[in-house]
């Protein structure tokens, strides 16, 4: 055995070690995005999650507008403070719609009541069915889809104050 | 006192809420009547993962959505989809992510390969061995 190769093992041990730490360093993101990103919007029906707004549709987002459809729940946390949030973009002319995922139209009222209600229609998906069908893999969860309804962008989690920008832009974009 | 105090603390105490208040989806814990249909939608449960304990297959998570993607498989199953078809419809909307079955796609060539590239080394090692052991 060549002299070189006697220091092999250490080598890989070494090249390993390396490995790891960086790993443990950088955790892996696992985060799940849609694979949908620039394509149609599933087909979807959804019942009414409140009996005093319409509901939402796949084929009422396919209607020349710009949307933004947001992914929440009554008893999701950071879904109190990204309705704040989307109120401030109501209020600058976006158009939002909501998906109730399992929830019961007393809590979705109470809640909205509560927080405040930037939405313009509201379907109730109560076994995750059409969350599952966006390739969404929690709430709250927002997608902005274009007037011909492709899906333009996904967001993952609450859209935040210092997200407004970044938003604006995407919404701009899908014009 | 203080075991009365703690008993009565746990009586008030509210769980956390992390998931929905609706009870499980109908198929989401409920066996399919059709045995064969039941063991076809078990076996692509325990190959697809769940979205929200990424360790766990959806047949082992008590995850809602997990509950729920369950209902979904048994559902679809029942109307008749092959579960081929179930596996490709999620991986078109989470990617090969949600699939534990490893894929023929190029990211998964090495893994293919690997076993076939340490049966030739293993099979070059014992030729150079004996061959080692003949001359000498």
């Amino acid at each position: 055995m060549s002299r070189a190769l006697r220091f092999a093992p250490l080598a890989i041990l070494l090249v390993l070690i390396a490995g790891l730490v960086w790993r443990l360093a950088t955790p892996a993101d696992t985060t799940i995005g849609s694979k949908l990103e620039g394509k149609p919007i599933p087909a979807f029906i959804l019942p009414a999650a409140l009996p005093t707004k319409p509901t939402l549709n796949s084929a009422g987002l396919a209607t020349g507008q710009v949307r933004l459809v947001n992914i929440f729940a009554s008893w999701c946390v950071p879904c109190i403070a990204e309705v704040k949030v989307l109120q401030q973009l109501k209020a600058r002319g976006v158009h939002i719609d909501g998906i109730a995922v399992r929830d019961r139209s007393d809590d979705v009222a109470n809640f909205l009541a509560e927080r405040g209600d930037p939405y313009e229609r509201i379907g109730s998906d109560t076994q995750s069915q059409v969350q599952i069908s966006l390739g969404s893999s929690g709430v709250p969860e927002s997608f902005i889809v274009d007037g011909k309804g492709i899906i333009r962008y996904q967001h993952i989690g609450p859209i935040t104050d210092d997200d407004v920008p970044m938003i604006l832009a995407k919404l701009e974009q899908a014009e | 006192m203080k075991a009365l105090l703690v008993t009565l603390m746990l009586l008030v105490a509210m769980p956390a809420l992390a998931d929905g208040n609706l009870p499980p989806a109908y198929w989401s814990d409920r066996q399919l009547p059709d045995p064969k249909e039941e063991a076809q939608a078990q076996a692509l449960m325990n190959q697809l993962r769940c979205l929200v304990c990424q360790g766990q297959s959806i047949a082992d998570s008590d995850a809602d959505l997990a509950g729920d993607m369950r209902d979904l498989v048994r559902r679809r199953i029942a109307a008749g989809e092959k579960p081929v078809a179930i596996r490709a419809w999620l991986i078109q909307r989470y990617g090969t992510w949600i699939s534990y079955k490893p894929t023929a796609e190029p990211a998964a060539w090495p893994l293919w390969l690997a076993p076939l590239a340490l049966l030739i080394i293993g099979a070059l090692l014992i030729r150079r061995r004996i061959g080692v052991g003949k001359r000498s």
